[in-house]
């Protein structure tokens, strides 16, 4: 594991436009090549998180990526760099066809033409959906648009890649499928989920948000088996546990 | 849920399906325009234009019974907008009727605007509906991208596309969601509950929009839909084109 930095978050607060706090004061450094899971309950603030990641909402203070601020001047270099995956495949495949919505990010980029279409058959390839660039995403199964929504960000080759809730509505072979897809994908990971089969394979570390703070943030396999810890902020704790204390550690919440 | 598309047949193959999406864009608009202009009562005129439309079908392969199935949309709208021009028109009365103290006569010079109204719309549907099944339907918006028509359209029309089935499917799950709690309500509440549907539709929609563009973004975009795809006019294109314009002045040149 390289010592770079990838994120680094010092004190970051954002309040909602109605008001809301949605998240305060968030300390984070990820280094590079790491793969970090985001767990919390819904409403944690998990996807705000994400979203700062690439400038799209704005907290307190500067966020850098890999050393450059996310600030107006960098954000086409930011937004290269980082590969956002929205929780639903919809609203990440906007285009007409298949084609059209993997070569959105580096037409926009500016490559040539025939970048372009070594970038869509590279991306389409390594998340196996090649020959299906004439398809239109709307006629795609839930599991195939998944994977095109995420050809959709390697099309631009990130160096970070920020999942939100990336095998909700899967079922558990595309679930599988799917986890064994992301491990294939060496670059560094930040995935939001409350799905902790998927975060136990994948990450090696794991934060827990909740009420828009970082309440915990250790090795995976510590945060996991802290069942209690678990509980009290709302997280399954995977089969074959005692479920009694949990249950009252729910309750006491 | 799976919908039927717009362009159902598009992905045939023919000489029509094959022109450059501009030239089928510009030549159904002179289409339109020649059926418009031509003066009611003009019957030998629309005779030549359904055989050009009919010719068209045939050279597309397009099945008959469904360009002509699809074309009988148009009719409820037509006659629901001309149905009472009949009754108004001035001129020489066809029959008359009384209906207590009313008096409604029908006139044969309203009666000809009423079938008129009617063929001209049929033959723009008609020539419509060839367009968009021997088009794909990105095809026909990087047609009219290149024509410079104004982004924004072009950008709407694309989501519009896009998103049509979508929230179809939203609608359809609510509407399914509300039988599911419905235990004869009176009517009253089912019209509140289908403003209460509407209502929550616009709101999704909106907040979907949202997403959409932060996704946008996300991936660079600056304001510019940028097209790659590279279209070409060919010799086709200038035959298919200059024989239809010569076509459709034919009985403007022949009979006045």
């Amino acid at each position: 594991m390289s010592v770079d930095k990838a994120i680094e978050i010092k004190g970051l607060s954002y309040v909602y436009p109605d008001g809301q706090c949605g998240l305060k004061d968030i300390d984070l450094t990820v280094h590079c090549g790491e793969s970090v899971a985001l767990i919390g309950p819904n409403g944690a603030g998990k996807s705000t998180l994400l979203l700062h990641l690439n400038g799209i909402l704005r907290g307190s203070t500067a966020i850098s990526i890999q050393g450059l601020q996310v600030v107006d001047k960098n954000i086409r270099e930011i937004r290269k760099k980082v590969g956002m995956v929205f929780q639903d495949p919809e609203d990440q495949l906007f285009s007409l066809n298949v084609y059209e919505d993997v070569s959105f990010g580096p037409v926009n980029m500016g490559f040539t033409q025939e970048e372009v279409d070594r970038r869509v058959k590279q991306a389409l390839q390594k998340v196996g959906m090649r020959g299906y660039e004439k398809r239109s995403s709307h006629h795609l199964s839930i599991g195939e648009k998944k994977r095109v929504a995420i050809a959709t960000v390697l099309s631009l080759d990130p160096e970070i890649l920020a999942l939100d809730e990336p095998t909700s509505s899967l079922d558990p072979r595309g679930k599988w499928a799917l986890t064994e897809l992301l491990r294939s994908l060496h670059v560094t990971k930040i995935i939001a989920s409350h799905d902790l089969d998927l975060v136990s394979c994948l990450c090696d570390r794991i934060i827990i948000l909740d009420q828009g703070r970082i309440v915990a943030d250790g090795r995976a396999e510590q945060i996991l088996s802290d069942k209690v810890l678990l509980a009290e902020h709302g997280l399954a704790v995977p089969a074959q546990t005692d479920p009694e204390p949990l249950i009252s550690a729910m309750i006491e919440i | 849920m799976k919908h039927s598309f717009i362009d159902e047949y598009s992905g045939l193959d023919s000489f029509v399906h094959r022109l450059d999406p501009r030239t089928k864009l510009l030549c159904s608009l002179a289409f339109i325009l020649a059926v418009v202009l031509t003066p009611a009562g003009a019957w030998r005129a629309f005779a030549i234009y359904l055989l050009i439309i009919l010719g068209l079908i045939l050279l597309s392969r397009l099945p008959m019974r469904y360009v002509l199935k699809r074309s009988l949309v148009i009719f409820p709208f037509v006659i629901m907008i001309a149905i009472f021009v009949p009754f108004f028109k001035q001129g020489e009365v066809a029959a008359s009727y009384d209906i207590g103290a009313w008096h409604i006569a029908v006139t044969y010079e309203g009666l000809s605007v009423l079938v008129n109204v009617i063929v001209k719309s049929w033959l723009c549907i008609l020539c419509l509906i060839v367009l968009s099944s021997s088009t794909k339907f990105e095809e026909l918006l990087h047609g009219m991208f290149r024509l410079k028509v104004p982004q924004v359209f072009v950008q709407i029309t694309s989501f519009m596309y896009r998103y049509m089935f979508v929230i179809a499917d939203q609608a359809m799950r609510m509407q399914m969601a509300r039988d599911s709690r419905n235990f004869g309500l009176n009517r009253g509440n089912i019209f509140k509950t289908m403003g209460n549907m509407i209502g929550m539709l616009f709101i999704r929609s909106y907040e979907r929009a949202e997403r959409i563009y932060a996704a946008m973004l996300s991936r660079g975009y600056n304001g510019n839909i940028v097209v790659v795809n590279q279209l070409r006019f060919r010799l086709p294109d200038a035959c298919f084109a200059l024989s239809l314009c010569l076509l459709l002045v034919c009985p403007a040149v022949l009979w006045w």
